[in-house]
Formats: C-alpha cells, sequence, structure tokens
C-alpha cells in the first residue's frame, strides 16, 4: 500500500477480528442501522457477521436494483447514506442501475459488494465480475479492498465521500478471503484524504460580484435545484427570497426546497414546466442558479435558454459551473453558508430594488398560461388522481414516483412543501425507481404516510418488491395510473411520430391481483367518483394492516403531459396544450 | 478555438487510477493527443502528463473533471507556466549497408543517438520536442521506417513554478 493514511489510529490497542466483524463495527460507527440486501457465496461472511453481532436491521430485497432504489429513498427521506450489501458477479452487476441513479441525482450510497477470493481475481471465477472497472464511471468513487488491514480505513473513507460534499455512491468491492483474514487495524478516528476537499464557504469576491448583480437586476429569478436539498438549505432559500421578493423556480429533483404553494414560487422549470416558470428564466436578466446543474431536459435548446441573464451559478461541484451554460459569476461552495453570506449582502443594503414591474409580467403569465387539463366525462384524468392524493396527504408525508408522463403530472400537480419529501429519478430517468424507494423511505420514516405514484410500465420493472413489502410488512400505498401505454413514449409517438405506436401498448396484469397474490392489498379502480375512496381506504387500509396496498387506477389512455417543450426546441416555445393558453 | 493544451496531473500510485482517469476521459468524449505516466519523486504519487485537444471550455472542464476525482492531488495547466518538454522515440529504420552513411548524417544533424545496429536495420533514439521527433520522423520515411515507438510528452514548469507534490494533506474534515 503506498496510498494511505494520515488516517489518524484510535489510541490504544485494537483487538483483532476478521474483516467482516470489522466492517460490522465500522458500519455501526457511521450510525448505519438498517442495511438492504441479498447474501449469496462470497458476501457471506458479511451476513455470518451481521448474523452473529445481531443489532443491525436487515431487509432481504426481492432484486438487488430494487435493494439500491430503497436504499436511495432511506438517503433521500434522512440524509444520510443509503446502504446496500450484495454478492459478487450478478448480485453486484445487479446494482449498476442503482448506482448511476444515484450519481445522477447526487444520492449518498455505501454499496458493498462481496467478490471472489484475492487469490482467483482476474481468473473469470464462478461469480467473479470486474465490479470496480464495471462501477467506475457510476459512482463518486470506488475501492477494491486488497487487504484486511486497509478495510477500516477504506470504509471512513467511502462514508466520508460518500455523505460530504456533493453527496453521491461508493462501493467497495470485498473478497472473500479479505472477509475472513484477521485485522488488528483501527478504525481511523478521522478522514484526511489529499485528493479529495469538498468546498464550503464561497469565495467573498464572488459573493460580492452576485450581489452587485442582483442589487442592478431588473428581472431576476432564482433557479433552485436538488443541492439545495442535500445542503439543507431550504430555510435560507426562503429567507433569501423573501428579503428581496425575489421569485423562485424548483427544478425536478428541487421540488421540496421552496413551497410550491407559496406566492413566489412559479413551479418547475424545462420540458414539462410551467408556461411562467418558462417564460420567467427566459426573460430574466439575473439568473440565481443554486445547486442545480442545469441538464438539457430545464434548458431545451441552450442558445435559447435564458439569452439576457447575467448567470449566477452556485454549486458545490465547480464542474457544473460553466459545464452547460457559461457563468458571470461563479460561486463555489456549500448552498448554505453562500445563501447565507447573500441574505448577510442584501440586509446592508440602503434600499430594495423595485421590481413590481417584474412580478407584474410574472402575474400576467401566470394568468396567461395556467396548469390544466380537460375533463372527460366518465374517465378518470391521470391529473385528477394526483390532486385527490395531495388533497388527503399531510406536508410531512412522502411521495415516490416511477418514470414517465404519471412522474411529470406529479410534479405538476402535487403540492410540494416540505425538503425530504420527494422521491424520484430525475438524471437517470429509472422506471421502476418509485415503489423501492418508497418501501426506503417508509423504513426511514415510519410515523409518516408514503404513497407512489406509479406508471403501469414502470410499476412492472421492480414488482417483485412486493415481497419485500409484504414480508417487512411496510405499508406504503401505491396508486398506478395505469393507462395501459408506455405513456410518455405513446406521447412522443403521437407528436412527432405521426402516431406510429410501436411497441408502446402494454398489457399488465390485474395489478390489485397481483398485489393480493403476494399477500398485499388490492383495488381496482375504473370509474372517477371511485377515486377519492379508493385512495382514502387504501391510506386507512394500510396503517391498519401495516401492509402495501395497490389501487390499479384506470385512467384515460390519450391524455398527453403539457406543457411540453420538444426536444432540442427553445423552451419559450413550448407547447401549452388544451387549457394551458394560447401560444 | 482548438488546440492542444498541456496538463499535469499528480494522481495517487495505485493500481486502478490510470483505468479510472483513462476512463473519464473516453466517457466525457474528451480528445487526448498523449498520455504518459510515471512515478514522481515520491513513489506515492505518479504524474500524468496529458496533452488534450479542445476550446479553452473543454480545458476547463478537464481541470475540473480531473480536480474532482478523489484519486488526483493536483491538476495545472503547464500552459499558464514557462515548461520544458520532452519526448523519446525509438526508431527502427530500413539501413543496408549501402545508404547507411547518409542516415548516420541525419542522426547527427538531430543529436539522435543510434542505439542497436543490425545488418539491414538500424535502431535510433531521438529525444526533444515532438516537433523535433516529427521532423526525424519524417525525415527517415524515404528510407523505409520499419517499427516505431514514442513515449508521448513529458513536461515539467521551469523554475519553481507549479507541478510539485502537494507538501501537505489537506484536512478534509474540516471542509
Amino acid at each position: 500500500m503506498n496510498t494511505d493514511l494520515k488516517t489518524k489510529p484510535h489510541k490504544g490497542t485494537t483487538p483483532k477480528r476478521s474483516g467482516a466483524e470489522a466492517a460490522i463495527e465500522a458500519l455501526k460507527a457511521e450510525g448505519v442501522e438498517l442495511l438492504f440486501g441479498v447474501t449469496g457465496g462470497a458476501i457471506m461472511p458479511m451476513y455470518d457477521a451481521l448474523f452473529r453481532d445481531g443489532t443491525l436491521r436487515h431487509i432481504i430485497v426481492g432484486h438487488e436494483q430494487g435493494g439500491a432504489h430503497m436504499a436511495e429513498g432511506y438517503a433521500r427521506v434522512t440524509g444520510e447514506p443509503g446502504v446496500i450489501l450484495t454478492t459478487s458477479g450478478p448480485g453486484a452487476t445487479n446494482l449498476v442501475t442503482g448506482l448511476a441513479d444515484a450519481i445522477m441525482d447526487s444520492t449518498p450510497l455505501v454499496a458493498i459488494t462481496g467478490q471472489v477470493a484475492t487469490s482467483l481475481i482476474g481468473n473469470d471465477a464462478f461469480q467473479e465480475a470486474d465490479v470496480r472497472g464495471i462501477t467506475m464511471p457510476v459512482t463518486k468513487h470506488n475501492y477494491l479492498i486488497q487487504r484486511a488491514d486497509e478495510l477500516p480505513r477504506i470504509f471512513a473513507e467511502g462514508f466520508h465521500i460518500a455523505r460530504t460534499g456533493r453527496p453521491g455512491p461508493v462501493l467497495i468491492d470485498l473478497p472473500k478471503d479479505v472477509s475472513n483474514t484477521q485485522t488488528a487495524a483501527p478504525r481511523p478516528e478521522r478522514v484526511q484524504l489529499e485528493g479529495y476537499d469538498p468546498p464550503y464557504q464561497g469565495h467573498p469576491h464572488q459573493i460580492q460580484r452576485a450581489l452587485q448583480a442582483l442589487q442592478q437586476a431588473h428581472k431576476p429569478v432564482i433557479l433552485a435545484g436538488g443541492g439545495v436539498l442535500h445542503a439543507e438549505a431550504c430555510g435560507e432559500l426562503r429567507e433569501f427570497a423573501e428579503a428581496l421578493n425575489l421569485p423562485v423556480v424548483s427544478t425536478l429533483m428541487g421540488l421540496g426546497n421552496f413551497p410550491t404553494d407559496h406566492a413566489l414560487s412559479l413551479g418547475m422549470p424545462g420540458m414539462h414546466g410551467t408556461g411562467y416558470a418558462i417564460l420567467s428564466l427566459y426573460h430574466c436578466d439575473v439568473m440565481i442558479c443554486v445547486g442545480t446543474r442545469l441538464d438539457d431536459r430545464i434548458t431545451g435548446k441552450l442558445d435559447e435558454f435564458a439569452p439576457w441573464a447575467k448567470l449566477i451559478h452556485i454549486d458545490i461541484d465547480a464542474s457544473e459551473i460553466g459545464k452547460n451554460v457559461p457563468a458571470l459569476v461563479p460561486v463555489v461552495g456549500h448552498a448554505k453558508p453562500v445563501l447565507q453570506e447573500l441574505i448577510g449582502g442584501i440586509k446592508r443594503w440602503e434600499s430594495k430594488p423595485d421590481w413590481s414591474a417584474w412580478h407584474k409580467q410574472l402575474a400576467a403569465w401566470r394568468k396567461e398560461h395556467p396548469l390544466g387539463y380537460e375533463q372527460k366525462a366518465d374517465t378518470i384524468m391521470p391529473q385528477m388522481v394526483v390532486q385527490e392524493v395531495d388533497a388527503l396527504l399531510d406536508d410531512d408525508d412522502i411521495i415516490s414516483t416511477g418514470v414517465g408522463q404519471h412522474q411529470m403530472w406529479t410534479a405538476q400537480y402535487y403540492t410540494f412543501r416540505k425538503p425530504r419529501t420527494w422521491l424520484t429519478s430525475g438524471g437517470l430517468g429509472t422506471m421502476g425507481y418509485g415503489f423501492p424507494a418508497a418501501i426506503g423511505a417508509k423504513l426511514a420514516k415510519p410515523h409518516q404516510r408514503v404513497v407512489c405514484i406509479d406508471g403501469d410500465g414502470s410499476f412492472l420493472m421492480t414488482i417483485q418488491e412486493l415481497a419485500t413489502a409484504v414480508r417487512y410488512r411496510v405499508p406504503v400505498v401505491v396508486a398506478v395510473l395505469n393507462n395501459l401505454y408506455l405513456g410518455m413514449v405513446r406521447q412522443w409517438q403521437e407528436l412527432f411520430y405521426e402516431r406510429r405506436y410501436a411497441e408502446t401498448g402494454l398489457t399488465p396484469p390485474p395489478y390489485d391481483k397481483v398485489a393480493q397474490a403476494f399477500g398485499a392489498l388490492g383495488r381496482r379502480v375504473e370509474r372517477p367518483e371511485q377515486v377519492r375512496p379508493a385512495l382514502q381506504w387504501a391510506l386507512q387500509q394500510a396503517e391498519a394492516s401495516q401492509l402495501p396496498v395497490v389501487l390499479d387506477i384506470l385512467v384515460d389512455a390519450q391524455e398527453c403531459v403539457y406543457p411540453m417543450v420538444p426536444a432540442g426546441q427553445a423552451n419559450f416555445k413550448f407547447i401549452a396544450g388544451p387549457k394551458g393558453g394560447k401560444r | 478555438m482548438s488546440r492542444v493544451h498541456p496538463i499535469s496531473a499528480i494522481v495517487i500510485n495505485e493500481s486502478g487510477v490510470l483505468a479510472r482517469i483513462a476512463g473519464m476521459f473516453a466517457r466525457r468524449g474528451f480528445n487526448i493527443d498523449s498520455l504518459a505516466v510515471g512515478e514522481t519523486q515520491d513513489p506515492k504519487y505518479s504524474r500524468m502528463t496529458i496533452l488534450v485537444r479542445g476550446d479553452n471550455r473543454v480545458l476547463e472542464q478537464v481541470v475540473k473533471q480531473l480536480n474532482r476525482m478523489v484519486d488526483v492531488i493536483e491538476v495545472n495547466d503547464l500552459a499558464q507556466s514557462p515548461h520544458v518538454e520532452r519526448e523519446l522515440a525509438l526508431i527502427k529504420v530500413q539501413a543496408p549497408a549501402a545508404g547507411r552513411g547518409e542516415i548516420i548524417e541525419l542522426v547527427d544533424i538531430f543529436r539522435a543517438k543510434i542505439v542497436d545496429v543490425a545488418a539491414k536495420q538500424l535502431v535510433i533514439e531521438i529525444s526533444g520536442n515532438s516537433d523535433k521527433v516529427d521532423a526525424m520522423i519524417d525525415m527517415l520515411k524515404p528510407y523505409g521506417i520499419a517499427e516505431l515507438a514514442r513515449t508521448g510528452r513529458i513536461i515539467l514548469a521551469r523554475g519553481s513554478g507549479a507541478s510539485v507534490a502537494p507538501a501537505a494533506a489537506v484536512d478534509a474534515v474540516a471542509a
């Protein structure tokens, strides 16, 4: 080993224990209480040590991908890394989607994968896969432990990297013989990594420049992303916005960072954002971006995203600044102290800028382009289901989704008031994310209700986790918006492929009956007037029976998500939809 | 404007680091002209000298993406400071006894060296900046180059400028 180890050992001597025991010791020291996983040959020593220790709760999952999403759900509602344990080979490769999902959405995870014995590595042994190599592009960092003596240090580093700076997934590949080898290596008291030093305070000069730009602004807007949630800076965001009357657009991953029913909230931007959010970003002269990577679904055609805006970009990851949109004022730092500095700065202003003309304009756009849909007689409109769920849940309750139309309708029609109540796969767009994420969230927060609004395509992709939710009596409610289509693709086919519906029609099984067969509760919902009673029944029955409840809700199959910006088009040319005003 | 930028990265000298960095370049579509790796004065670290092709925005992203990697200790854009650069090539050239005199003359002019002599071929070692190596190769082409190996460029800042291994570790916990 020639890297390491400014890492300081504990004083005194550490008794010898196996690598697996040292790993359990490390998990406990990191505050881990709950693990998700599936056992198998190469990870057996870890499971044996878990069994003998007996203090950590472990959830056997149906499939490692589901386990990874559960760990993500756990992480996003708690802010602590979710932990997933799998065996080598297929156990580990099944994690790849979950890791890729987590790195795109900056979700802290620690994955511990068994590996074949070090003597077999490279020999194509049974259930061997180059997991470090495979997962390099989808982890914030990863390790292959070569010797048991490295294990305490690597576990401490892994958790540190996953939870600090821009959070993300870390994978630790643990060969079987390393698990079985005795080591007296102590757990480091603190982690010091030469090549890893996440920024915290923003540069004072850049903060001054940001304040200057803001003071001279006539049409300012805040674009707040998921980074605000990770930084626990929602209070600061609100104080900042309210102090100056700054309108706030919350990205898909940022929903919950600012109450969407607040007078200053403009909702979500981008491909399916509100017309007024899109227009505010297009016309603004100063855009304060906090914790957002300005991805293609937000910007649309780059040249015409915000042509007049001076961009102030606050991010903890310097590489996000200037990656997609050039920034006039780059502020590399943690959202919380940077927003505190900005709040401190504006408090020293002698007068506040007058932005009443801008607010008048924003109000006009709100009026011109309201979110809306047409009711059809005797048909359940999917948006209506989201509104009913919204009406029944409290601010602290948690909502998750799969990926597709139902996800966008939830983002549009659900009222997000609190941070860490929203679970969705934004970056990778992983169908099948919602249900296992809901299970992980409910296990972390048993006193908050958890509803997964899913699609009929998405739900099927991780439906095996019904077994997990039943086994551990996890009372989540799944509302499947069943339109018998891969609806988002069907929408694109309708709008851009001359209605050639190539392989998007589905014949899903009756999900209520599938749920019942798994030992869960289920009900089919076919008429609009059944929606509210069914949701009430589901929420009540879930808690009463401590079982998952699945509502298979047949919704209008032809409905499209509006507004919509066709891919690669300028945002301001959005298709408003039937009720969203004319463009 | 697209051009070639010399970048020096001090990285942890450990298995897998090269794959990690090469993978990042490939995955993000950065174009590399050459990449040379070797131990530094401290065997804990390796120096990677990377010639990246692209405009300033690409260069900025390359530096930032390298900096966010845990195994990367320090990144320097060497174009920002005076530096010396060298590349070494071994060239096996067809040299039957009859034409050998001309080749030896070229070797002298370029201050190269003949490091192996066989009945019909010579192996020539040349080092210098890449233009010089290119020029030598061009001059030898008419004789017939049988084999060629180049190291890629290695670069150091002049004087007490950048590109040294860091003096002390930074406490990550404080951040």
